[in-house]
């Protein structure tokens, strides 16, 4: 079955050590504006959200795409890049929707989340669980009990007056 | 090799600096990043390597910040004056995806103590001066008007902050987010305390963390200084990256394995005074009580009231702090993190206030103002028993009631200390001038050893912590070599396992303890040099990583090889050289001493163990004697020429960077 990276932004303790092992994984070095996957701030008020391609189902990336370099892996479900055909246009940047797609302060190509070939390191490094690696199914699975949980409470307190 | 030019330099990707930036074939970053010079005064700005060698002696982060500090500081300089350095040093192992790898260390003169000022910090501040091109900041001089340092890619500016003058903690970190229209700046920064010269003013970072304790924040407001931005894109390359990766990973569950973690990742380090208020281990009404009564909404429990989720520092799994919102009372909304145990006690156990409420605002306005919440809690805590005794009087106070438990004198006794303003002027400088300017005998109710006020924590039952406090290179300082693990009634044979000496498992003994203090000394030195967080060593846990999983990280990292006793000689130089930079400012044995009370009152309540305990005077100087000789210092605390040769410190100053 199809797997998801699923982002929970509630449980997200803004570490940052997922962009570290992103980085290290993919490039070799510690260097978080070269990681595919970024967490996202806002300091003052304490929100933290993490932002990462979610390998849409009509990738925009792949549309605009004028080199065809971006095509799905069967295995794993990751729109990969190409970089033998990529050219560096940068239209996917534009186009992708969550600014999932990065550009690469080194080489100037185009990095985006490749799903470490099916075994997601930042999911690994993810203490909280913010980020978890989950069968479609479970994915509704999970939100659906969330969200019931939250009716329940209501009805409780309906009960109660 | 040096360049000099004034308020900017080359582009660490040209050919003029191929130490720095790109990958240097076979070596890791740590040999790349340099160490620059930053003269306020002058404007200029010079940029040098930091010799392999001295890494090898020092590794980084505090430890050559004391080597820093004792080579280029002048002796016995006013503290506040032009002269004084202020030292930015990032860990060693700054970037991995473990153990709260973000640490920062930041070194001066103490303008509260006269010692050694050090502080170390964690948040996200560190890993973007080193992505920036820089370990190590050395700051002198005094610019003409309010200035802030901005570090980008190898280069540094001095940059006008008249803008940024008079605004808080949090504002001034925005400002500077929006004015380089970037997200990702990273700043030290310092509130109204700082730019007012109270000599307890931190350096914050991010919502909490705060680079406490010795005035770091003073040293910045007497420079002009009103922070430091840094924002890097420069790779932080390590000798051997997929095994750092599996390793880190095998770090993380190793320390999260252990129930410390387990119950700081849900509670925070509020969760010792759950343990600490029932057994008597805790200091209420300054140091009348050793029980907190009727605190129980102290209790960490009563977060769930404020908390949306923790918060970790940079490269932690542990995520200790709380993201907490208070949405009633008159200082509401507020949205802060925390608060630490530190702050429960300063504003809470100290000073008889019984309520999380309290905590959470007094939480917020010295984070807000820049402000030491240990060393505000702790004058507070002595002025109101000065007031109960009636050595000060609603006159010495302007009106203010210090009464115990008087939470609206607490707001605005920390308001006015922050702004030098009525009766907080008198205490804005610390203890020693305090107790100059109020006299009679106020100084017997001053917990506070070299001028610096003690942890809420009581330790007249604890020789092991006593000593801890009284030999501090800092002061009254718990964070230097606090031996915790004693407390724990762990077997003998497990001590000794630790420690390699037979220590006592009971810790109301005198037996091993100064063995014990000297071995956390070199840990925690260790720790501050890598950079990594001390909760995640042998502080709370004895199955946390200590020096085998250390060596093996700086192999992973530098490629260094340094054994077990290496890293455990490392740790011995850094509190050496600490010693030597006191000796040289005039300190000596008669100030590694407690304050009368621990000798002649004893805690009234607490456990039996714990019940009825004070530190005796001759069982306390002969350990203190074992504890020098541990060290191979003389009688006086002074290293012997031999332990100097054996550290290689019988050259020092000298000056190799």
């Amino acid at each position: 079955m199809q797997k998801i990276l699923f982002i929970d932004p509630e449980k997200c303790s803004g570490c940052r050590n997922c962009e570290i092992v992103c980085s290290l994984h993919h490039e070799k070095v510690c260097n978080p504006n070269r990681a595919r996957i970024h967490t996202v701030k806002w300091e003052t008020s304490g929100l933290y959200v993490p932002m990462v391609c979610q390998q849409c189902e009509t990738p925009l990336c792949e549309v605009v795409c004028p080199m065809h370099a971006l095509k799905r892996d069967d295995k794993t479900g990751a729109v990969l890049v190409d970089y033998d055909l990529c050219v560096g246009c940068r239209l996917c940047v534009v186009f992708c929707p969550l600014g999932g797609i990065n550009v690469d302060t080194e080489s100037s190509k185009v990095l985006k989340c490749d799903l470490c070939d099916g075994n997601p390191l930042c999911v690994k490094f993810c203490e909280p669980q913010a980020l978890r690696y989950l069968d479609a199914t479970a994915v509704n699975l999970k939100k659906r009990r969330a969200a019931a949980e939250k009716l329940s409470d209501l009805m409780k307190r309906m009960v109660q007056v | 090799m040096q360049d000099t030019i004034p308020h900017l330099m080359a582009s660490p990707r040209s050919a003029k600096n191929p130490w720095l930036g790109k990958r240097v074939v076979d070596e890791s970053m740590v040999w790349t990043r340099k160490v620059a010079y930053i003269d306020l005064t002058q404007g200029t700005i010079i940029a040098k390597p930091i010799p392999k060698d001295l890494r090898r002696l020092y590794l980084g982060g505090r430890g050559i910040d004391m080597y820093l500090l004792y080579n280029h500081l002048e002796a016995r300089i006013n503290p506040l004056s032009p002269q004084n350095i202020l030292l930015i040093g990032v860990g060693m192992l700054c970037g991995i995806p473990a153990l709260g790898s973000g640490r920062c260390d930041i070194a001066a003169k103490s303008p509260l103590t006269g010692a050694v000022g050090d502080s170390n910090i964690g948040g996200f501040f560190a890993p973007e001066l080193r992505l920036a091109g820089f370990d190590h900041l050395v700051i002198t001089g005094k610019a003409e008007k309010p200035s802030y340092l901005w570090v980008n890619d190898g280069q540094i500016e001095i940059r006008d902050a008249t803008h940024l003058w008079e605004k808080d903690t949090f504002e001034t970190q925005d400002i500077i987010r929006d004015d380089a229209e970037d997200d990702e700046v990273k700043s030290l920064v310092i509130g109204i305390a700082g730019e007012k010269q109270v000599r307890f003013a931190n350096i914050r970072t991010g919502m909490k963390n705060a680079a406490g304790r010795t005035g770091m924040g003073c040293i910045m407001g007497a420079k002009n200084l009103k922070a430091i931005a840094a924002r890097g894109t420069l790779d932080i390359e390590f000798a051997h990256p997929d095994e750092l990766i599996e390793y880190s990973l095998e770090m993380n569950d190793k320390i999260l394995n252990t129930r410390w973690a387990k119950a700081q990742s849900r509670w925070g380090t509020l969760i010792i005074y759950s343990n600490t208020n029932t057994t008597g281990l805790i200091r209420t009404r300054n140091f009348q009580r050793n029980r907190l009564e009727n605190g129980e909404d102290l209790e960490p429990e009563s977060m769930d009231r404020y908390t949306i989720g923790m918060s970790g520092c940079y490269g932690c799994s542990v995520h200790c702090r709380h993201r907490y919102v208070l949405k009633e009372g008159p200082y509401a909304p507020i949205f802060g993190e925390g608060p630490e145990y530190t702050s429960l006690g300063a504003f809470g156990t100290m000073v008889d206030c019984k309520k999380m409420d309290t905590i959470l605002v007094a939480n917020h306005l010295v984070n807000k103002y820049g402000l030491d919440t240990l060393e505000t809690g702790g004058l507070i805590a002595w002025a109101m028993e000065l007031y109960e005794k009636g050595i000060i009087n609603k006159q010495d106070t302007a009106g203010l009631e210090l009464t115990w438990g008087n939470e609206d004198a607490l707001f605005k006794l920390i308001k006015q200390i922050a702004h030098r303003e009525g009766f907080g002027s008198t205490l804005a400088d610390g203890f020693k001038p305090a107790i100059t300017a109020i006299g009679k005998d106020s100084a017997s109710y001053a917990i506070q050893i070299k001028g610096m006020s003690n942890l809420h924590s009581d330790e007249r039952p604890t020789p092991s912590l006593a000593l801890n406090i009284a030999t501090s290179t800092r002061g009254a300082d718990h964070l230097r070599s606090r031996p915790a693990i004693d407390l724990y009634g762990l077997p003998e044979e497990l001590l000794e396992e630790i420690y390699g000496v037979p220590v006592s498992a009971d810790y109301t003994s005198y037996e091993g303890k100064a063995h014990m203090v000297a071995w956390q000394e070199r840990l925690y030195a260790v720790t501050d040099s890598i950079g990594i967080c001390k909760f995640q060593t042998v502080f709370c846990s004895v199955n946390a990583p200590k020096w085998d999983e250390f060596s093996k990280l700086i192999y992973l990292t530098t490629d260094l090889q340094l054994s077990e006793d290496q890293l455990m000689q490392v740790g011995e130089r850094i509190y050496t050289i600490e010693r030597l930079f006191n000796l040289r400012e005039g300190f000596s044995r008669k100030d590694d001493w407690l304050p009368d009370r621990y000798f002649d009152e004893a805690t009234p309540i607490g456990l039996p163990i714990a019940k009825g305990k004070k530190i005796n005077r001759e069982r306390f100087k002969k350990m203190l004697d074992e504890y020098y000789l541990l060290h191979g210092w003389d009688e006086n605390g002074v290293p012997k020429k031999e332990t100097l040769e054996k550290l290689n410190l019988d050259q020092e100053p000298s000056h190799q960077v």
